[in-house]
C-alpha cells in the first residue's frame, strides 16, 4: 500500500488531487481512499490531504503519519518540517516547481520529481490551478498508474471544454515531469 | 499492476454522497433538511438531484432542523416515504421532534453524521450526539465505511417501514472520517433497489392520516393506554433485532454483500481477546488485527452495527468465554468508570463466562484513533487476559487523564 500525503493551499485543488487519484486507482481494479485533514477550508490557507492506494481494499480510516510519497502543490512549503514529518526511508517527493534548485533535502528522501504545474496550468486553462497537472505527474513518477485511468477519472470532475483542457494538463504532467534519484 | 476492469457501477465518492445516492435510490416522497457541517454535502447532493429532475420528491428547504423533523414526521404519518439528515447541534435542535417521531411510530429514515456536542462549539468528530439521543426510541445503526453507509440507508427503509416494526431509523456515520472520505462504492441499479424494497408493498398498509378522516396522532394518553403504547414500543424495538439480521441476509442474496446483521464479527472465532468498537474505527482496528494475527496474536473485533436496541443477546453470544474484552468508546458517560458502550456491556458481565472487561476512551474531540493507539489497546487487553493489573478505563490519546487516579 502506498500512503501519500498532499500539501498545498486552499484554491489549488489539493483535496481534488487526492480524490482524482483514488478514482483512477479504482479504475484499474485497485483500491483508493482519500480524505482531507480536518480544518476550516478557505482559499490561501495551508491544506493537507491523504491518499491510500493499494491492490487490496483499504481498511484504515486514520490520517497518514508515515507517508512514503509526498506531493507538494505549493512550492513555498517545500522545506517545511510539516511536509517531511514522518516520511519513511526511501521516500519520494513530487513538487510543483520549475526546476531543481538543489535545495530540497531530507535524510529519508530518495527520489525527487518536479513538474512546472502552475506554468502548464496557465498555458492550458489560464488559471494557476496545478492539480490536474500534478495527478498526471504523480502517475508517472510513482510508477503506480498509467495515464489512461487518470484521463478517464477526470470525467467525474470536469465536463466539456474544461475536461479537454484538464486532460491536456494531466497528459503534459505525465510527459514533462522530471525525476532525480538522491 | 492489477489491470482487471472494474464494474462500471463503482464510483469513488464520499460517505455523504453515498448517503445522498442511497436516499435517491429509495425514492422518498418527501425530503426536508437543513445543512450543518459535516452533513452539508448530503443536502447539496440531494438538492442537485432534485434540481436536475433525477429525484422526484418534495424537497422542503426548511429554516431549521426542528422544522425538518416535524415535516418528515408529518409526511411519514400521511403515508409518505421520507428522508432527512443532520448532525450534532442540528440533531439537538430537532430533539423534541425526534422524540415525538419515535412516539408516533413514524417510520422516518435519516442519517446523522456524528459530531461532538460539548459546550466548546468545536467542529469535531465523536459519537456524543448519538449517545446523548440513544434512548429517544429510534433504531440506531452505525456504518464503518462509505459502502456500508449506502447499504445501511437502503436496509433502513426495509426495517423502518416493515409492518411488524414501524419505527424510525437513524444511520450514524463518523463526521470527517467518513463524511469526507472518498472511496469506491458500488452503486446498485435502481431496479435492484426497487426489487429489494418491493417487499414492503406486499405488506398490510400502515395506519395513515388522511384529510377528512377522523383519526388522531400524538393525542393525550395517560395510565393504561399510554403504558400499552410504551410497552409496544419496547417490544417492537426488540423484534427489530431479528428483523435486521433477516434483512441483512436478504440484502446479501440480492446485492452480494453481507455484514452480519446486529454485529459484524472479525476473526473472533478462535480469539482469546476481542475489541468491541463501532463506526470508522473498526476499519483501522481490522488493519491492526491483520498485522497482529501475522505475529500469532489471537485478537478479534466485534463491530456494533445496531446500537439501539442494544444487541446484548448477540454480544453475549459473540463474547462468551473470551479471556479479555476491550471496549472502545468515542463518547463519554458521566458518573461511570468507562465509556457508554462499555458501561452497557458491563451490565451483562455475569453472562460472559468470566471474560474480563476494560474500557478505552479515544477519538473524541476530533482525535484520531491511530494504529498506534489500537496497538496499545490490544496490548492492554492482552495484559488483562494474562492477569496483569490494567486500569479499568484508559483515555488512550490523553495520558494525563490516566495519572489522575485521585478523583475516583
Amino acid at each position: 500500500m502506498s500512503e501519500v500525503r498532499f500539501h498545498g493551499r486552499g484554491g489549488q485543488g489539493v483535496v481534488t488531487t487526492s480524490k482524482i487519484l483514488a478514482n483512477a486507482f479504482a479504475r484499474t481494479g485497485q483500491f483508493g481512499a482519500s480524505f482531507p485533514m480536518f480544518g476550516f477550508e478557505r482559499r490561501g490557507a495551508p491544506v493537507t490531504a491523504f491518499g491510500r492506494f493499494s491492490d487490496k481494499p483499504v481498511k484504515e480510516k486514520t490520517q497518514i503519519y508515515n507517508p512514503n510519497i509526498l506531493v507538494v502543490l505549493d512550492p513555498s512549503q517545500k522545506n517545511s518540517p510539516a511536509v517531511f514529518d514522518g516520511l519513511v526511508p526511501g521516500g519520494m517527493l513530487l513538487i510543483n516547481d520549475k526546476k531543481n534548485k538543489g535545495d530540497i533535502r531530507h535524510e529519508n528522501l530518495r527520489k525527487l520529481a518536479m513538474v512546472d504545474a502552475n506554468g502548464i496550468a496557465m498555458e492550458e486553462i489560464g488559471l494557476p490551478i496545478p492539480n490536474t497537472v500534478v495527478v498526471g505527474a504523480f502517475a508517472k513518477m510513482s510508477g503506480l498508474l498509467d495515464i489512461d485511468p487518470v484521463l478517464e477519472a477526470l470525467a467525474d470532475y470536469f465536463s466539456g471544454k474544461k475536461l479537454d483542457a484538464n486532460r491536456v494538463c494531466a497528459k503534459r504532467g505525465f510527459e514533462e515531469v522530471t525525476t532525480v534519484d538522491l | 499492476m492489477n489491470t482487471t476492469a472494474i464494474s462500471s457501477n463503482i464510483q469513488v465518492i464520499t460517505g455523504n454522497a453515498a448517503a445522498a445516492i442511497a436516499a435517491k435510490l429509495a425514492r422518498p416522497d418527501v425530503v426536508a433538511a437543513y445543512p450543518i457541517t459535516p452533513q452539508t454535502e448530503v443536502i447539496e447532493q440531494i438538492s442537485s438531484f432534485h434540481a436536475s429532475g433525477d429525484m422526484d420528491c418534495e424537497l422542503i428547504t426548511v429554516e431549521g432542523e426542528n422544522s425538518a423533523m416535524n415535516a418528515v414526521m408529518a409526511a411519514s404519518l400521511a403515508g409518505g416515504r421520507v428522508f432527512t439528515a443532520s448532525s450534532s447541534w442540528g440533531l439537538v435542535f430537532m430533539y423534541d421532534a425526534v422524540l415525538a417521531t419515535a412516539g408516533a411510530r413514524a417510520p422516518v429514515v435519516m442519517v446523522n453524521v456524528n459530531r461532538e456536542t460539548p459546550g466548546i462549539i468545536a467542529v469535531s468528530s465523536g459519537q456524543q450526539d448519538m449517545i446523548s439521543t440513544r434512548d429517544a426510541g429510534w433504531i440506531f445503526l452505525i456504518a464503518e465505511n462509505c459502502q456500508e453507509i449506502m447499504d445501511l440507508v437502503l436496509q433502513s427503509y426495509r426495517l423502518a417501514e416493515d409492518y411488524d416494526i414501524q419505527l424510525p431509523v437513524m444511520v450514524h456515520y463518523d463526521g470527517f472520517f467518513l463524511s469526507y472520505l472518498s472511496e469506491g462504492v458500488e452503486i446498485p441499479a435502481q431496479e435492484t433497489v426497487d426489487q429489494f424494497l418491493s417487499v414492503l408493498e406486499s405488506q398490510p398498509k400502515r395506519t395513515m392520516l388522511r384529510p377528512g378522516e377522523k383519526l388522531g396522532v400524538g393525542t393525550h394518553g395517560i395510565l393504561g393506554g399510554y403504558m400499552e403504547l410504551r410497552h409496544k414500543h419496547v417490544t417492537a424495538m426488540e423484534r427489530s433485532k431479528a428483523k435486521f439480521d433477516a434483512i441483512d441476509q436478504e440484502f446479501a442474496d440480492i446485492f452480494s454483500r453481507s455484514y452480519g446483521g446486529q454485529l459484524e464479527e472479525y476473526l473472533t472465532e478462535d480469539a482469546d481477546m476481542v475489541l468491541v468498537g463501532s463506526g470508522s474505527m473498526c476499519g483501522t482496528i481490522k488493519s491492526v488485527i491483520d498485522e497482529q494475527r501475522e505475529k500469532g496474536i489471537r485478537i478479534g473485533l466485534v463491530k456494533i452495527r445496531m446500537y439501539r436496541p442494544f444487541p446484548h443477546q448477540a454480544l453475549v453470544k459473540a463474547l462468551k468465554g473470551k479471556k479479555a474484552i476491550g471496549v472502545v468508546d468515542r463518547s463519554l458517560a458521566f458518573g461511570f468508570d468507562g465509556g457508554p458502550i462499555y458501561t452497557e456491556l458491563k451490565a451483562f458481565e455475569t453472562k460472559l463466562g468470566g471474560a474480563k472487561l476494560v474500557s478505552f476512551i479515544d477519538g473524541i474531540a476530533n482525535t484520531d484513533i491511530t494504529k498506534t493507539n489500537v496497538k496499545q489497546m490490544i496490548q492492554m487487553t492482552a495484559d488483562l487476559a494474562d492477569g496483569k493489573d490494567v486500569p479499568e478505563v484508559t483515555w488512550v490519546s490523553y495520558p494525563k487523564a490516566n495519572k489522575d487516579k485521585g478523583e475516583k
